[in-house]
């Protein structure tokens, strides 16, 4: 199957006061020389820990925020190379779901509206025909019919979090990017959400990038999965690769915390480098190398890693 | 139900803690009741809006108005906590009973150096010197895990991590040397590496200064590695209370079940999770009988009359569910 999604080097930085006073400023790479494709149909999950760069990957992957460096190849077009208004008929290709339902959602507009905005925006219906199209997205993402008529603030969390996803299935898109969409549900939704997901992927063909601080989470819903670091990828494979083997000393942790193993890291503080690898202030198996250079994403194609300790 | 005497530290008996609204008064905890021993950790999970929270803080007297204590006792090393007055309460809070909330960000003050935020609730609950105070601030940051806590002490909040600043937040609770610490969701905040290291802190200070601990948070998998008996709340309400190895072996309340199910354990090979269906009702338009009835898979023509009482099941183990009525 051919290529959805091909990311090639992109960098995006930003310029911080180290302290709200100081004049100084540093500069931050949220996301560093990232490369990865994705495949048509398939889902890849991100991990990573808060601060990671997982969100400013997503939101630079759809141009919503323009990269500083490199190319991001969706279909056939070069969205790094495109105007705004040229990005703006792709749009409908590729959707978003932010984590938080509460503030994704216009307080204002009643759930049809919110639905049928894209729909009308893009073209996909008539005035006449979008009625039903919104049913059928309601029915697609198991809401009442009810609710068409209702506001944001008349919902649950959980209810919200399918008008977003709705919203967002609503142009049909090839590629859908869910940017923490379950992490401020409560555990019985969640499940209900996670298996919504499940349910899309199976009755279509469309490719998702699921990001998530929750490895079981990920785990369940992902083909491939992608460990971040500081803005860089650290180990990249295929869910059974990564889970099984998994060769990072920064994946291994997540993997243990995940099953309830907490190991003691150690102290976070000056937890930034200036060069070499971005896990060595915390890393259990650092030598001199690491603080030196920055190790290459190295492997095979199911599975590469970054780290000199175990590419021997 | 077995109690030991002498054994108990904290026993809540139907403390009923309501919400009062221009219009309507919401139980925001209703008959709930538990007891926690010397030297253990409680956990007490449940979902958003299910009372967790408003328990600990009626345990505190720190119910925010319109909230008050309607009905129950509270007894915490021999008195009831809903007898004392302000000024006594003061003397236990703090000093009996620390507490370490959810958002390290919000509850350290950003004007003032950390080690003197420690050195205020010393001040406030002992008779110390001011360099005594100094010197028992230091020993606790090191206690917490700092190596340098010189240099820590003279820093101000905003300098550290999320991780650290709850870190500092652990001191200020254990200064006093508390026999209860009550924590609230300590590291829904936090990452997950930062997560490991604040939990097995908590876990050693409980074990070595033989505290107990109020564990309340939504994440079962913390309370698979730390608890020692577990609550299950559900709508205001206690509808469980188990052996924390019990419970994850065979949960009693059908809601317990729909919880431990919906959870995606990495075991799991299943296609799909199990969820539980519906939404946890509103508190101001809760369902008759048993609050679970509605999303309940078992629930029978009873479920829907009366609410069910709680039924003793073994030792430790209590549920409020019909099915076990015999």
């Amino acid at each position: 199957m051919g290529q959805v999604l091909s990311v090639s080097q992109l960098e995006k930085s930003y310029e911080v006061r180290k302290t709200p006073f100081s004049v100084k400023k540093i500069l931050i790479r949220a996301v560093d020389k990232v490369s990865f494709n994705l495949e048509k149909g398939r889902t890849l999950g991100i991990v990573g820990e808060s601060g990671s760069g997982k969100s400013t990957l997503a939101r630079c992957l759809l141009l919503l925020e323009r990269p500083d460096d490199g190319t991001v190849r969706f279909d056939r077009y070069d969205l790094t190379a495109m105007s705004e208004k040229e990005l703006r008929d792709i749009r409908k290709e590729m959707q978003i779901i932010f984590q938080d339902p509460y503030s994704s959602l216009n307080p204002r507009k009643r759930i049809f509206d919110t639905i049928a905005e894209p729909i009308l925006f893009h073209g996909i219906a008539s005035r006449d025909e979008v009625k039903q199209k919104v049913l059928d997205v309601f029915q697609t993402v198991g809401l009442d019919e009810d609710f068409v008529k209702k506001y944001p603030h008349e919902m649950s969390g959980g209810q919200r979090q399918r008008v977003a996803i709705g919203r967002a299935l609503a142009t049909n898109p090839t590629l859908l990017v869910a940017d923490e969409p379950v992490s401020s549900l409560d555990v019985s939704i969640q499940a209900q959400i996670v298996n919504l997901f499940m349910d899309i992927r199976e009755r279509s063909e469309i490719s998702m990038i699921f990001i998530s601080h929750d490895l079981n989470i990920v785990r369940f819903i992902s083909d491939e999965i992608m460990v971040m670091y500081r803005g860089r990828i650290v180990e990249k494979g295929t869910k059974n690769d990564v889970f099984s083997m998994p060769l990072h000393p920064y994946t291994r942790m997540l993997i243990a915390a995940s099953q309830g193993t907490f190991q003691t890291v150690k102290d976070e503080n000056g937890a930034f480098v200036d060069q070499g690898c971005n896990y060595y202030p915390r890393c259990e198996k650092r030598e001199r190398e690491c603080a030196r250079r920055v190790p290459e994403l190295v492997g095979t194609e199911d599975h590469t890693i970054a780290c000199f300790m175990e590419q021997e | 139900m077995v109690i030991q005497e002498g054994h108990d530290l904290l026993k809540l008996e139907g403390v009923r803690t309501s919400f009062f609204l221009d219009s309507s008064v919401i139980r925001a905890v209703d008959n709930v009741s538990f007891d926690i021993r010397k030297g253990e950790i409680f956990g007490l999970v449940g979902e958003s809006g299910s009372g967790k929270t408003i328990t600990a803080l009626s345990i505190m007297r720190l119910v925010p108005p319109p909230a008050k204590i309607v009905e129950g006792k509270i007894f915490f090393e021999g008195r009831d906590l809903t007898l004392l007055t302000v000024k006594e309460m003061e003397n236990v809070r703090g000093a009996r009973i620390g507490m370490v909330f959810q958002e390290p960000m919000s509850s350290l003050n950003p004007v003032f150096r950390v080690g003197d935020q420690i050195g205020e609730i010393l001040s406030a609950h002992t008779n110390l010197s001011n360099k005594e105070i100094r010197n028992k601030s230091l020993e606790l940051l090191k206690q917490v895990g700092f190596d340098e806590p010189d240099r820590r002490y003279v820093q101000y909040p905003h300098q550290l991590s999320g991780g650290q600043r709850q870190r500092i937040l652990i001191a200020i609770a254990i200064a006093c040397n508390p026999s209860l610490v009550i924590a609230d969701e300590p590291t829904t905040a936090l990452d997950v590496a930062t997560e490991g290291q604040i939990l097995s802190l908590l876990q050693d200070l409980v074990s070595g200064h033989r505290m107990s601990m109020l564990l309340i948070t939504h994440n079962l998998h913390i309370i698979r590695g730390l608890g020692t008996r577990v609550g299950i709340m559900y709508a205001g309400r206690m509808v469980e209370q188990n052996v924390v190895a019990d419970f994850f072996q065979k949960p009693l309340h059908p809601y317990s079940t729909g919880l431990l199910d919906s959870v995606v354990w990495l075991k799991g090979h299943e296609k799909r999770l199990k969820a539980i269906p519906g939404a946890v009702p509103r508190l101001s338009e809760l369902p008759s009988g048993c609050k679970f009835h509605p999303r309940c898979p078992r629930v029978m023509a009873i479920c829907k009359g009366e609410e069910p009482p709680m039924f003793t099941v073994g030792d430790d183990q209590w549920v409020k569910c019909y099915l076990y009525r015999n």
